[in-house]
């Protein structure tokens, strides 16, 4: 197999740029078919999937359906069921001062587009961007991470298989394969994956001037609340299920780290050890609801922030490992200083450590201090800590009382801010961040300002004025010589 | 504000605090801050004018019209607007999540660089500022050196009305840009060429930055044939308004080129000469109406677009020119060679090739073979031709029937796609340019769903298959044990 280098991307490029050129991506029909040849997919080939997920990350079935396939299938459907509606013209009201003229924000494609997906939830990330591109009349290539080997195979079968060549494809592959892709001209390039390849990403793109959505992460921190009252084995469960029931803590918006105060750490953590073993058992290492780490360099990775000095004796649950397995098994750390290696970079693991502060209101500027993460999560009953959350945490997305929902609800923008990213997308904002919003202004040649022409006169300047900031007596007024 | 690389440093760090500190955030700072704007245009129209005709030899109405007015107007419209603008929106969570609200607030990303051109040198600065007070964020605003005189009023003025704190203004040429694009920024707002656009770009992917790019490119009018004699000299008097007395041609969105079926050229041409000499009269460099050329560089570049003898053997009206006050007269060329750098390169002045097809269609392809332009004008009444024009194209925005206007509209984006550029502002595009849309989602810790949860088995696989497809008909057999199971 020849290695795909540059003149490959550029004849890749070339041909799709034809195939866009001919119009045919436009076509409501052929966005339509595409997505239904999608639809199709997911339904034929689910027990597929789930083998590729499980060699790729052990990952239990269950949450293939529910995140990779379900949440897919559910894209699949909005995007069909709404694309009429996306696609229809905005129209748009036209102020005094351009009177008679109507005008319209237009929607449409931006060409061809390339989609470098991650390999924590390999077939979401690689084909939900896909939806949105092929909805809004796009022609696609799509780069799967190496990392996730059996899913990025898949894909390429699979869509080879259903769906349209001339205008969409599949390259595999690693490091020389992403800079061949780098170096060719894209309408746009969505990258889902850490700040660094981001970086190179947006340089590789400036020179053609190519916009870019960038979907990373972060360290996302949850708020426990000790005095609202909160029923604790709820907030702990759905902590849990957004930590290690999410890839075992692979997620760019798993809960990261907890923030709560110092007498209340205790019980929470109490609580945290009841619910994770009623999940995963006593022996949860060997549990076959949890992924495995993904590969043995992010098991150093991870290993590393537990040999870290500044954690020893901090390890209040769990802490096993077993490197042949590439399994950890979901761990609590408790009062971890802020230095330590585990609080300076996200963790993407089932460490779970624990800071405690003296009062809670300490813990916004605990977050605040650090990079902006892609998501932040409070649980409480008092409406005013609600309040103050909102209004001072910034973040990509914020949930209450929750994790990690938000990614389910197509009616909420999902991307970051800062350090976590660039762009949304989800819903209608996956159209959109694959669109290109054309402004259509018509006038007609009836009524001409001579105000707008020379010989420019005393009078003129005074119409004017009116006409732009005065309004319709302030027009009239003119009119008649009066200023 | 003087270039010291140690006083940038010190600069962007205040910024920074006073942004932590919440206060432009307030609806209350935010509206003094507009009405400050407000007042600093109206209180020195006279001062802005000489400054404008100083640095472009600009008319005063020209000043009003296209920098002055349109400030105001903005200034005006976030000042009633942004209250509203601020509000979150509410999303519509399904029934699955039940209890649950979603909404979309905007906030502002931090502490923002506007990098704003020369043509336009009040405008294009204090347009996308107002964007990024309405939208709460601190600012630094760095003014082309290239237009001194507006440069030097807007860091001598701002401070006399605007938060010194939370809005400073840079001046310096490209030694200062260089140091500037070191530092961290939370959103760069870029007005200018594509060649410094890139450079712009590359420095902000080192710390992921977002950025708006407002370019140009060659900006054709489609210039179909209108039977109607009345219709057809409204054509032309705008274009001829929009080529040369807008900046004399020097205008991201003014018209690059004409494109004219061979049969109509002549007459275009002829009415175009007429309404030349009628607004312009013949003592151009005398009655002021035309800007100059911005400066030496410009001047001699343009002047070597019609070196190439087969150039200057298409100039059919005008091509004189006037070293000493950096003046070119309009000039109209007919199809010019379509390689030359005047039909390769956005002109940016005052020179007009008008190129002729067989058929008006053809004006599709021949626009579509180059780069994507930041706005297409196409006179023509013909709709079928208008629905293709919008169909087939791309650009920024398309304007039927007139030129310019589109600057006024705020209810519509402004801004480019491909090469001439990516973002969007004006209304309340500007606010949410500057903004964050975060998304917030409540819950309550009532009401739970079980199958959330390991250990898994295929009761809860069934049910998330259930839940996923909102089918809580079956979501509820399902939990009573009435549902067949696959």
């Amino acid at each position: 197999m020849e290695k795909f280098n540059s003149e490959a991307g550029s004849i890749l490029v070339n041909e799709l740029n034809a195939t866009f050129g001919s119009g045919k991506t436009r076509i409501y029909e052929w966005r339509i078919s595409q997505l239904n040849q999608l639809f199709k997919l997911l339904n034929f080939h689910e027990q597929e999937i789930i083998d590729a997920l499980r060699n790729d990350l052990d990952k239990p079935p269950l949450e293939t359906v529910a995140y990779e396939i379900s949440m897919l299938k559910n894209s699949c459907k909005t995007a069909i069921k709404e694309l009429k509606h996306w696609m229809a013209p905005e129209k748009v009201k036209t102020s005094l001062t351009t009177f008679p003229s109507s005008a319209e924000i237009v929607s449409e494609p931006l060409g061809v587009v390339l989609v470098i997906s991650a390999w924590n939830y390999p077939f979401l990330l690689s084909l939900d961007p896909v939806i949105g591109a092929i909805a809004a009349g796009n022609a696609v290539v799509l780069k799967p991470s190496e990392l996730a080997p059996a899913t990025s195979s898949l894909l390429t079968k699979l869509l080879a298989e259903y769906m349209d060549n001339s205008s969409i494809r599949v390259v595999e592959g690693a490091v020389d394969e992403t800079s061949a892709l780098l170096q060719q001209k894209w309408d746009k390039i969505f990258y889902t994956g850490n700040g660094k390849v981001a970086r190179i990403v947006m340089a590789a793109a400036a020179k053609n001037l190519t916009p870019v959505v960038l979907e990373l992460g972060g360290k996302s921190p949850v708020i426990v609340d000790s005095n609202s009252n909160i029923n604790l084995q709820v907030a702990t469960r759905r902590i849990i299920a957004g930590k290690w029931g999410c890839n075992n803590g692979q997620a760019c918006i798993s809960p990261d780290y907890i923030i709560t105060t110092k007498d209340y750490a205790p019980k929470l953590v109490d609580s945290l050890k009841t619910e994770l073993e009623s999940f995963y058992g006593k022996n949860p290492l060997e549990s076959k609801d949890l992924s495995r780490i993904v590969n043995s360099n992010h098991f150093a990775r991870l290993s590393k922030l537990l040999d870290d000095d500044k954690v020893s004796g901090k390890t209040v649950y769990g802490g096993e490992k077993d490197e042949s397995k590439l399994r950890i098994s979901p761990t609590i750390l408790l009062d971890v200083p802020r230095d330590s290696l585990i609080m300076n970079e996200e963790i993407f693991g089932p460490l779970l450590p624990i800071i405690t502060v003296d009062k809670l209101e300490e813990s916004f500027d605990v977050i605040n201090s650090g990079p902006k993460p892609l998501a932040a999560y409070l649980f409480t009953n008092n409406k005013k800590l609600k309040e103050q959350f909102v209004k001072t945490i910034s973040a990509g997305g914020l949930v209450i009382n929750d994790t990690t929902l938000h990614l389910a609800v197509h009616t909420l923008p999902f991307g970051g801010v800062g350090d976590s990213g660039v762009g949304a997308y989800h819903g209608k904002f996956s159209f959109d961040a694959f669109s290109h919003k054309k402004a259509v202004l018509y006038r007609s040649f009836f009524g001409d300002a001579s105000i707008r022409y020379p010989p420019y006169t005393k009078t003129k300047m005074r119409f004017l004025k009116a006409l732009m900031t005065g309004g319709l007596l302030a027009i009239i007024n003119a009119i008649f010589g009066k200023s | 504000m003087n270039n010291n690389s140690l006083e940038l440093e010190e600069t962007v760090k205040e910024l920074g605090q006073y942004f932590k500190t919440g206060k432009t955030k307030s609806v209350t700072w935010r509206k003094n801050q507009l009405q400050a704007i407000l007042n600093l245009v109206r209180e020195n129209e006279d001062a802005i004018s000489k400054a404008l005709y100083q640095d472009l030899g600009k008319h005063p109405v020209e000043a009003y019209r296209d920098e002055l007015g349109g400030v105001e107007k903005s200034a005006q419209n976030s000042l009633d607007s942004v209250e509203k603008w601020m509000a979150p929106t509410k999303s519509n969570i399904p029934l699955l999540f039940f209890p649950a609200k979603g909404e979309v607030l905007p906030e502002p990303l931090g502490v923002v660089l506007i990098f704003s051109s020369w043509n336009f040198p009040i405008m294009l600065a204090l347009d996308p500022i107002i964007g990024a007070i309405s939208a709460g964020n601190v600012v630094v605003i760095k003014p082309s050196d290239q237009a001194p005189a507006c440069s030097s009023f807007l860091a001598n003025t701002l401070p006399q009305y605007l938060d010194t704190n939370a809005i400073k203004v840079i001046e310096g040429g490209g030694d200062v840009c260089e140091q500037i694009l070191l530092h961290k920024w939370d959103k760069i707002f870029f007005t200018g060429s594509p060649r410094v656009a890139r450079i712009v770009m590359t420095s902000a992917a080192r710390n992921l930055t977002p950025v708006t790019l407002e370019l140009g490119g060659k900006c054709p009018a489609i210039f179909d044939h209108l039977s109607n004699p009345s219709d057809f000299k409204m054509a032309v008097k705008r274009i001829v308004g929009a080529k040369w007395g807008i900046c004399s041609g020097q205008a991201c969105i003014g018209i690059d080129y004409l494109l004219v079926e061979e049969k109509y050229s002549s007459e275009v041409i002829e009415l175009l000469k007429k309404f030349i000499r009628k607004f312009y009269g013949d003592n151009m460099v005398e009655s002021r109406v035309l800007s100059r050329i911005i400066n030496k560089q410009h001047f001699e570049r343009l002047c070597n677009l019609l070196k190439d003898p087969l150039v200057a053997a298409s100039i059919v009206h005008g091509g004189s020119i006037d070293e000493t006050n950096l003046f070119i007269e309009p000039t109209i060329l007919l199809d010019p060679p379509l390689d030359a750098e005047i039909m390769t390169e956005e002109i940016f002045g005052p020179l007009l090739p008008v190129i002729t097809v067989n058929k008006i269609q053809e004006s599709i392809g021949f626009i579509n073979s180059r780069p994507k332009p930041l706005t297409i004008y196409a006179f023509t009444k013909d709709d079928t031709f208008k629905r293709k024009i919008v169909a087939e194209t791309s650009s920024g925005s398309v304007i039927f029937n007139d030129t310019l206007v589109q600057f006024l509209c705020d209810t519509l984006p402004f801004g480019g796609v491909g090469q001439s550029g990516f973002g969007r502002y004006h209304g309340k595009y500007s606010f949410d340019t500057f903004s964050h849309e975060k998304a917030v989602m409540h819950r309550h810790l009532c009401l739970e769903i079980e199958p959330r949860y390991p250990p898994w088995n295929k009761f809860k696989l069934e049910f998330i298959r259930l839940a996923y497809r909102l089918n809580y008909f079956g979501l509820v057999l399902h939990m009573l044990g009435l549902k067949k199971h696959n």
